[in-house]
C-alpha cells in the first residue's frame, strides 16, 4: 500500500517553475530514494512534500490524506519527519534539547525511551549530550539532525542528502544506519547526489531531471541503467 | 557612594527588563521593535488609571496593566508585524517607528500631554542602613527584576516551549519541520516581552512619577541600546547591559554632569561597539558545513 503519493505536482519559485509535473509514490516499509544533478529539484521536491514550500498544482497524499495547503508544523503531527539539507540542528541548543525538540509533537511519556533508541543508534550523542550542537563535527552533526527527525516516530522519513560533505568512512556509516532503519521496517525517502550509494540501498529509485523524472527503476535497474551510469555514476 | 550604586542597579533594572523585550524579540522576529518603549508607557498608563480613576489596590491593577499590555503586544504583532514576515527589514522597522508613533498619539488623544501624577505604588518605608537611606521602591524594583530574570531563564532553559522559543529564534524553518507553530511562538514572545514591559513601566513611574504620552520614549532607546551593549538577541546580555547601563548613567550624573549622563552612556555604547561589535556577550558560532 503507498504511504505516501505524489501527483502531478508543480512548484514554482515566482516566475521560476522548479518542479514540472512530478508523480511518485512510496510504498510502507520501502526504501526510496530519488537522484539528480544540482538543481533538479530534489530537494524543492522534499520540501514540498514536508509542507516548507507552497505547491503549485497536483497534490500530496499521506497516508490517505491530502496534505496540500496543510502547514508543515501539522504534517509533522500526521508522522512525516523531514532531515532537512544542510542538517540545520539547532546550533545553540545542546544535543539532547535538539532531540527533545524532534519528540516537540510527542506528550512526552516515550521521551526517556525513544531517547535511549537514539543514543543505541548513535553512541557518540550519548557521549555528547550535554554538548552544545555547534560544536560537534560534521558527521556528528549529520548523526544528531538524524536522530532528531526519528524522535517523533516518524511513519515516513526523508532523508535531504544525508552523506554531503562527510568524509568517505562516515558516509559508510550513515549509510549502514539506513539500512538499519530499513531493516526495522521504517519507510524511508532518500535524496542522494551520490547515486552509487543511495541505488545500492534502495528498494526503488526516481531520476529527476530539471524538475521532471526522466526514468525509474527498482535500485538494482537503474544502477545497470545505461543513461544513469553515464550521467551520474561516473560511466 | 553605595547609594549611588543602589540607585545605579535598580535603574539599570528597569533598563533590564525592557531590554529583555527587545532582546527576545529580535532575537525570534529578527526585528527591532521599536514600539516596545510606548507599550512601557501604555502600561504606565493602565496602572495609573486602575488606582487613580477605578481606586483598585496596587496589584490588582499591576496586574491588569500587565494584561493589557500582553494582549496589546500581541495585537500588534499580529497586525502591524505578522503580514511583513516576508517583507524586507527595513520596512518592518519604519512599520515599528509607525506603531511607536500610533501608540504615543492615540495616547495623546486619551490623556493629553499634560503630565499625571504616577500614584505611589510602593507604599513602604525607605530602609536606612547607617547613614545610607536606600528609597522603597528602589529595592523592589531590584527584587522584582531579580525574580523576572531567574523565571525568564529557567523559562527558556527548562520549558518545553521556552526551548522551542529558542529553536524558532534560531532557524524557523527547522523548527516548523519538529512540529512547532512559529506563528504561534512569535506570538508568545511578543505577548511575554509586552507583559515584561508593563512591569517596567509601573517601576518606572514610581520612580520618576510623572506619566506623559513620551514617558517610554527615551527609557526605550536607553533599553535598546542596553540590549545592543549586551549582545542582541541573549538574555543574559540584556540583563548585564541595562544594569550595567543604570550604573553608568546614575555615576555620570552623581559625578560628572547630569546635562551629559546620557551623552555619557551613548558613548560608552559606542566604545563597546568598536571593541566588540557583537556586544558583551553576543557570539556567533562558526558555521560547520
Amino acid at each position: 500500500m503507498s504511504l505516501l503519493k505524489v501527483n502531478e505536482l508543480h512548484v514554482y519559485y515566482g516566475s521560476i517553475h522548479a518542479i514540472k509535473g512530478i508523480s511518485f509514490e512510496v510504498n510502507e516499509g520501502e526504501v526510496v530514494t530519488l537522484i539528480g544533478a544540482n538543481g533538479a529539484g530534489k530537494s524543492t521536491t522534499l520540501n514540498s512534500v514536508a509542507g516548507l514550500l507552497k505547491l503549485g498544482n497536483g497534490n500530496v497524499e499521506f497516508n490517505g490524506k491530502i496534505l496540500n495547503g496543510i502547514p508543515a508544523h501539522k504534517i509533522v503531527k500526521e508522522g512525516m519527519a523531514l532531515c532537512p539539507e544542510g542538517r540545520r540542528i539547532f546550533q545553540q541548543l545542546t544535543v539532547k534539547e535538539n532531540l527533545e525538540m524532534g519528540a516537540y509533537i510527542g506528550d512526552g511519556s516515550t521521551l526517556d525511551e525513544d531517547l535511549n533508541n537514539v543514543y543505541e543508534l548513535f553512541p557518540r550523542l550519548k557521549e555528547r549530550y550535554k554538548q552544545i550542537a555547534g560544536t560537534l563535527s560534521g558527521g556528528e552533526q549529520q548523526m544528531l539532525a538524524m536522530g532528531r527527525a526519528l524522535m517523533s516516530h516518524p511513519r515516513l522519513l526523508m532523508l535531504d542528502e544525508p552523506s554531503m560533505g562527510l568524509a568517505p568512512i562516515l558516509v559508510e556509516q550513515i549509510f549502514d544506519i539506513i539500512k538499519q532503519l530499513h531493516s526495522k521496517g521504517t519507510t524511508i525517502l532518500l535524496v542522494e547526489q551520490n547515486a552509487q550509494m543511495a541505488l545500492k540501498v534502495a528498494d526503488r529509485g526516481y531520476v529527476l531531471e530539471t524538475g521532471r523524472i526522466v526514468t525509474t527503476g527498482t535500485g538494482r535497474e537503474l544502477l545497470h541503467n545505461d543513461m544513469v551510469r553515464k550521467a551520474y555514476l561516473g560511466g | 557612594m553605595v547609594s549611588y550604586l543602589i540607585n545605579g542597579i535598580s535603574l539599570g533594572s528597569v533598563y533590564a527588563i525592557i531590554a529583555l523585550g527587545y532582546t527576545m524579540v529580535y532575537g525570534i522576529a529578527k526585528m527591532l521593535n521599536f514600539a516596545h518603549g510606548d507599550v512601557i508607557m501604555i502600561g504606565g498608563y493602565m496602572a495609573f488609571c486602575s488606582t487613580s480613576y477605578l481606586g483598585w489596590p496596587v496589584i490588582p491593577s499591576v496586574l491588569f496593566s500587565v494584561f493589557v499590555c500582553t494582549i496589546l503586544g500581541m495585537i500588534i504583532e499580529k497586525l502591524a508585524y505578522k503580514p511583513l514576515r516576508e517583507a524586507s527589514s527595513l520596512a518592518v522597522l519604519i512599520t515599528a517607528i509607525g506603531v511607536s508613533y500610533f501608540l504615543q498619539n492615540a495616547a495623546l488623544l486619551i490623556w493629553s500631554s499634560n503630565p499625571k501624577a504616577f500614584p505611589n505604588m510602593v507604599n513602604l518605608p525607605n530602609l536606612v542602613i547607617g547613614d545610607v537611606q536606600i528609597s522603597s521602591v528602589a529595592i523592589v524594583t531590584i527584587i522584582t527584576s531579580i525574580i523576572i530574570m531567574i523565571a525568564l531563564t529557567m523559562f527558556t532553559s527548562k520549558t518545553k516551549l521556552g526551548k522551542a522559543m529558542r529553536a524558532v529564534s534560531e532557524d524557523k524553518g527547522a523548527a516548523q519541520l519538529m512540529g512547532i507553530n512559529v506563528n504561534a511562538t512569535i506570538s508568545m514572545t511578543f505577548a511575554i516581552g509586552s507583559g515584561l514591559a508593563a512591569i517596567a513601566g509601573v517601576l518606572l513611574c514610581s520612580a520618576y512619577p510623572t506619566l506623559m504620552p513620551t514617558t517610554g520614549a527615551m527609557p526605550g532607546i536607553k533599553a535598546f541600546t542596553a540590549a545592543v551593549f549586551g549582545g542582541i538577541g541573549s538574555i543574559p546580555g540584556a540583563m548585564l547591559g541595562g544594569i550595567l547601563l543604570g550604573i553608568i548613567e546614575i555615576f555620570a550624573k552623581a559625578y560628572i554632569s547630569t546635562q551629559l549622563s546620557d551623552a555619557i552612556v551613548f558613548a560608552v555604547l559606542i566604545i563597546v561597539l568598536i571593541v566588540k561589535p557583537t556586544g558583551l556577550l553576543g557570539k556567533k558560532i562558526a558555521e560547520k558545513v
